[in-house]
């Protein structure tokens, strides 16, 4: 396929938007008498509140309401950002009220104020009288799952939100042929989205009784539907509008603040309230990544054939469901189409603890079932001694390769060719042979690992997408979608997809970023890097729909047939001869004002996508270890990605660096810590938590090979979140290449690596 | 908004030593980075404060006729990082400087507020105790001279009197004059990170041996310290690799780390032993002396 | 006391005169008094330079600014950036390098990048990335929000 806008460096549509701080976020609107909300929060992390006296608190001045769950309906509800199901067993576990009665981690919600300023309200939440029945509480999981252990949702008494087990072949028998079976055990830390913009949604009741909220989220439409069953509100009753968001990374692909925000409005009769999170609120009360703990055993012949995998991830689900276990599930449908194991077994446990909620971020479970799977099998090459490249290289799928759970068939398969892409980069062979037996105090080595990811969720999720074309007297169109921008670009990629089909110059096409439910086409939203696939393939629909109707009246008016004729930048042409056969500006033109037929060229379309393309890719990084400090220093560091076609090199770009950072972070720096003995958070701010800088940042390399997948609307297949699925086991092999030590926990903070080196003998 | 209830911005060291002595309930703001984050979270509440911002003067950098250098309180660390005066004299106090947070708190955190607040991580601390600073402070009865490490209380406490305001920070010559150092900042990250340790050493040397040798840590102890045995030990001794190694081990003796969830002691104590060695390692070849590796 | 203070600034050139409560951060004066909603607010304790402003050419977190500090100050947000509706030359050049994504942080590092340029230095790649590592990113790993500066600071 050859294409006049798709794969160019297209500028981003928002671009001048955001450089001049035009561009308005949720927080940027104001309307006149605007109150504030707040949340009293729990200090324990466990407790039933046996009681909340009010009174003082109402009598502050300037206190406009206070209310408590028993202000509130006693509607459990979900949050997950997933689509409803018609199918009550394929819900997500709704185990929560907008305001709790009994505190499940330090920071839930127990009361709120609205009151004209944010000072007056935090001074009221002080003076509201909470009686608590301080419970035990547990952080860990696998302590959650004992006998005895403190039952944090009377539903579920064993703390066990999801167990599942799915396999594939036989794996007993597979691990009697074996020659050798291997043993591991990883963990990753609790982390977070950290997206600039915190959480923030006003809300109101408009002029015919219906409740406005303007809010921050990656999923206005589901949004709508979940601050419905919050309330017991018909959905129709809610209108959600979607501004410019400031990240979201999964954190926003949840309905965190939009319930109690309408519910702080409704009670004030409706006035607009502004319920803002602050950055430390946000690293509590919204959600983060699950921490998992993953043990895995494989079975290999001797000449290095992966047989079959058993692997048991527990996950820190925290005290709430949110996403729950479908991260696990969904995680474990992504990674069996990398290596062909004969067999496999999956059994991931999702667990309740009494800490903030884990949720979706970034590749969904992703980054922590990788970090573990190509860490093992690194340590399996190296036991083998069997060069981990190759040992990877004999064991991969290939084209054609069918998951039987899922039917998703691979039919394009790049990954091959990004490892050696990203070999050359780093000059592997080269700088390999170079590190061997350093004995210095800084030692350089170098890793690598590859994923698997899919486009979007299906089948596991249902994919639905809407776009609409509406076009202009002049030929130019207003682009309506429904995927939202979250700074991922998507207004700029969909943009030029309907530029290459509609015939159109880039800049001819407006799209309109803002969404919301009372106008915008449905879709589900930002999530599992759905949007240029899913949203791409309805954005395309509604397209070609719009261009036969120019095509239409082309043909009447000329007596050309539609298949006779195309349109090239904003011109109709014959195709045959390439000559001009009038203005696209002539056809919009009549299709406005003629008296007979005018009829405005819109296209409307909704996808239902039920098909997927696996996407892959590769890291390799080289680090230099400081032996004394144990400080991790990144030297090089390269993704190589097999996302089909790029529909924007220079986004496509940018969602490298940012995934690598993130990545990065992940291997290196961040966690967020609790104090053992309360429950309590440690480090929720920005000065504690160690999210990357500047300085802390390498140049992050990258290549693309672009092979176009079948499925894909004009080829592509998903980016985003896969760009920093790799960065945290390829970091961790090359600290294990140039210091011998296998890291088999992240983050690798100079202490741990410091108390490493010390129990290895090292120091 | 902060839980503020009153202000004042004087605009004469007299008048604002005036206010404090008739309300001893004031607290003094400088740059305002770190009353106001106390605040916000909640450390402090319905303050009234006592701004110095409009106090002309009070951030000059000059050196005296005596040689001294002196450093206005409420000179920010963009100030002194970008002063000739500093990178010419005292090199170690502007590499202390830039190190401080980002460079917008830079723009507005003052080497007065940054010692006032007593915080043992402080960044500009550890160096003015290398370089064997004294603090001017003014109130009614006068000015008096201290010696900065007699004005650490302990953690976050600091001997500034009622109504009393730190003015300058003096730097004697004999503290800088042929004087070679280096500062260390081990943070998680390279910038907009407190330390996790703070080494400064300030030496200076003869004849390939150390002839004076200041060595001050930070976060090593509940206040910044200086570590007087591993400075005895190296008068007079050679500037080589073991000898600075064995510098480095003395310096431990003199702290008093703890665990943190932030570092542990043990990871504290090798840190200093490690960053002594390199600091003093550095100090000794900007001195125009080897590489001893 | 008074809770009530009145100031005077110049923003973006434009004087202004108001009753400001004492007990507001500049940040929240530009914000919601002035409606310069351009400046961000990301963590309201100096840490991430979201809401950074020049105060007399200077990048500064209004964040932890006291309003009433401002009497008398020239403050640019990024409002006043773009003159004539021409993107200034760092704004173009975040625009064409791709240094934007969500935008956020993006008036905060366009301010501070401004700033660096009015300064007529040269800067190392080390010293631009620590002139602007007080600004924290998400979306971008910084690459190429250092290359738009850098290419600003070398023409």
């Amino acid at each position: 396929m050859a294409f006049e806008i798709v794969g160019k460096r297209a500028v981003r549509k928002d671009a001048a938007a955001k450089v001049t701080g035009r561009a308005k976020y949720a927080d940027d609107f104001f309307e006149r008498d605007m109150l504030v909300g707040k949340v009293l929060r729990s200090p324990y992390a466990h407790a039933i509140v046996k009681s909340i006296d009010t009174g003082k608190a109402k009598a502050l001045p300037g206190v406009e309401a206070v209310i408590t769950h028993e202000d509130l309906p006693k509607l459990k509800y979900a949050t997950a950002g997933h689509p409803w199901s018609l199918d009550p067993g394929h819900r997500d576990v709704a185990d929560r009220y907008i305001l709790t009665d009994k505190a499940r981690y330090v920071g839930d919600g127990v009361a709120a104020v609205v009151a004209v300023d944010a000072l007056t309200a935090e001074k009221a939440l002080k003076l509201i009288e909470v009686e608590y029945e301080v419970l035990p509480f547990v952080l860990d999981p696998e302590k959650a799952m004992l006998p005895g252990a403190p039952v944090i949702h009377e539903e579920r008494p064993d703390n066990i939100l999801g167990a599942t087990s799915e396999e594939i072949g036989n794996i007993e028998e597979d691990f009697k042929k074996a020659d050798y079976i291997f043993e591991g055990v990883y963990e990753t830390s609790i982390v977070q989205h950290c997206h600039l913009e915190i959480q923030s949604a006003y809300a109101y009741v408009d002029a015919d009784g219906r409740i406005v909220i303007v809010s921050s989220t990656q999923i206005p439409h589901i949004a709508r539907r979940i601050v419905g069953q919050a309330l017991g509100v018909p959905w129709g009753q809610i209108r959600v509008i979607k501004p410019y968001i400031g990240g979201g990374f999964g954190n926003k692909q949840d309905v965190v603040v939009e319930p109690l925000a309408a519910a702080m409005s409704l009670a004030v009769n409706g006035r607009p309230v502004r319920f803002a999170l602050t950055r430390e609120e946000c690293f509590v009360d919204t959600r983060t990544r699950h921490a998992m703990k993953l043990y895995l055993k494989t079975a290999v012949t001797k000449e290095g054939k992966l047989l079959s995998l058993h692997m048991k991830p527990i996950c820190n689900n925290g005290a709430y469901a949110s996403h729950g276990h479908t991260v696990a599930l969904s995680a474990g449908g992504k990674f069996r189409l990398l290596y062909d194991f004969n067999s496999m077994k999956y059994e991931p446990k999702t667990v309740y603890t009494n800490l903030p909620s884990a949720g979706a971020m970034r590749a969904y479970g992703c980054p922590q079932i990788f970090y573990a799977l190509e860490s093992h099998i690194e340590d399996i090459a190296r036991e083998m001694k069997i060069d981990p490249i190759e040992f990877r290289k004999q064991n991969l799928i290939s084209v054609g390769k069918k998951d039987p759970h899922s039917d998703i068939v691979v039919r394009t398969f790049g990954l091959r060719e990004c490892i050696e892409k990203g070999k050359q980069l780093i000059k592997w062979d080269e700088k390999l042979e170079k590190y061997k037996e350093q004995k210095g105090i800084k030692r350089r080595g170098l890793g690598m690992a590859c994923f698997s990811y899919a486009s979007g969720t299906y089948p596991h999720g249902f994919e639905i997408a809407g776009a609409r074309v509406v076009m202009n007297q002049d030929g130019s169109v207003q682009l309506q979608v429904g995927a939202t921008e979250i700074g991922q670009g998507s207004d700029t990629v969909l943009s030029q997809i309907a530029a290459e089909v509609l015939g159109l110059p880039y800049d001819m096409v407006h799209v309109v970023s803002q969404q919301d439910t009372d106008i915008t086409p449905f879709d589900l939203g930002a999530y599992a890097s759905r949007q240029t696939f899913v949203s791409g393939a309805a954005v395309k629909k509604a397209a070609e729909e719009a261009k036969r109707k120019v095509l239409e009246i082309a043909a009447w008016k000329t007596g050309l047939s539609i298949e006779e004729m195309d349109i090239k930048s904003a011109r109709i042409v014959e195709r045959k001869s390439g000559s001009e056969i009038c203005t696209l500006e002539d056809i919009a033109m009549e299709s406005y004002y003629d008296r007979l037929n005018a009829a405005p060229i819109e296209g409307n379309a909704s996808a239902n996508v039920r098909t997927n393309a696996m996407a892959y890719g590769v890291t390799f990084a080289e680090v230099e270890v400081d032996m004394e400090t144990g400080r991790i220093e990144i030297i090089e560091i390269y993704n190589v990605h097999d996302s089909g076609v790029i529909i924007n090199p220079l986004l496509a770009e940018g969602q490298v660096h940012g995934g690598v950072s993130m990545g990065l972070g992940y291997a290196l720096s961040e966690q967020l810590l609790f104090d053992t003995n309360t429950g309590r958070p440690l480090n929720n701010n920005f000065l504690d938590y160690k999210l990357q800088t500047i300085m802390d940042t390498p140049d992050v390399g990258y290549a693309f090979v672009q092979i176009p997948d079948p499925e894909g609307s004009v080829g592509q297949k998903s980016l985003g979140e896969n760009t920093t699925i790799s960065t945290a086991p390829a970091v961790r092999n090359a600290v294990l290449n140039a210091t011998g030590i296998a890291f088999n926990k992240i983050p690798m903070t100079p202490q741990t690596v410091f108390e490493k080196l010390k129990q290895n003998g090292l120091l | 908004m902060y839980d503020i209830v009153g202000i004042e911005s004087p605009d004469t060291l007299e008048a604002a030593i005036e206010m404090l002595s008739n309300n001893p309930n004031l607290k003094i703001i400088a740059g305002g980075t770190d009353v106001l984050v106390q605040m916000r979270n909640g450390a402090l509440e319905e303050i009234a404060l006592l701004s110095l911002r409009n106090i002309p003067g009070m951030a000059d950098i000059r050196i005296m006729d005596n040689g001294t250098i002196s450093i206005g309180a409420m000179a920010t660390f963009a100030e002194i990082f970008r002063s000739s005066i500093i990178n010419e004299h005292l090199p170690v106090l502007s590499e202390a400087a830039v190190s401080v947070g980002g460079p917008q708190i830079r723009n507005m955190a003052t080497i007065g507020g940054n010692i006032c607040n007593g915080a043992v991580s402080a960044d500009s601390a550890t160096t003015l105790f290398a370089y064997n600073a004294e603090l001017k402070l003014l109130s009614r009865e006068g000015e008096r001279t201290v010696p900065i490490e007699e004005f650490y209380a302990g953690p976050g406490k600091v001997n500034l009197q009622p109504a009393e305001i730190l003015t300058a920070i003096l730097i004697p010559e004999t503290g800088y004059r042929k004087t070679s150092g280096c500062y260390i900042k081990h943070s998680t990250r390279k910038a907009m990170d407190i330390a996790m340790l703070g080494v400064s050493v300030v030496c200076k040397t003869a004849g390939g041996k150390f002839t004076d040798v200041r060595i001050a840590l930070g976060v090593a102890a509940p206040v910044p310290i200086r570590c007087r045995e591993a400075e005895a030990y190296a008068i007079g001794k050679e500037t080589s690799s073991e000898i600075i190694r064995e510098i480095g081990r003395y310096a431990v003796r003199a702290s008093r780390a703890r665990d943190s969830w932030r570092a542990s002691k043990a990871y504290r104590e090798h840190l200093i032993e490690v960053l002594v060695f390199r600091a003093l390692k550095e100090a000794v070849i900007r001195d125009g002396g080897e590489d001893i590796g | 006391m008074d809770n009530y203070e009145k100031i005077s600034m110049v923003v973006n050139g434009k004087n202004y005169s108001l009753e400001v409560d004492i007990r507001e951060s500049l940040l929240e004066v530009l914000r919601n008094r002035l409606h310069f909603t351009g400046v961000k607010q990301g963590c309201s304790v100096g840490e991430c330079g979201a809401c950074t402003v020049l105060v007399e050419g200077l990048p500064v977190n209004s964040c932890i600014y006291l309003a009433v500090w401002a009497n008398g100050k020239r403050i640019t947000t990024i409002e006043g950036i773009s003159k004539a509706g021409e993107l200034s030359r760092v704004q173009q050049a975040f625009v064409d390098e791709g240094a934007v994504q969500c935008g956020f942080c993006t008036p905060g590092l366009v301010l501070t990048a401004t700033a660096l340029t009015q300064t007529g230095r040269k800067y190392t790649d080390e010293e631009i990335k620590r002139e602007i590592s007080g600004h924290l990113c998400r979306c971008t790993g910084y690459n190429k929000i250092f290359n738009a500066v850098k290419r600003v600071l070398n023409e």
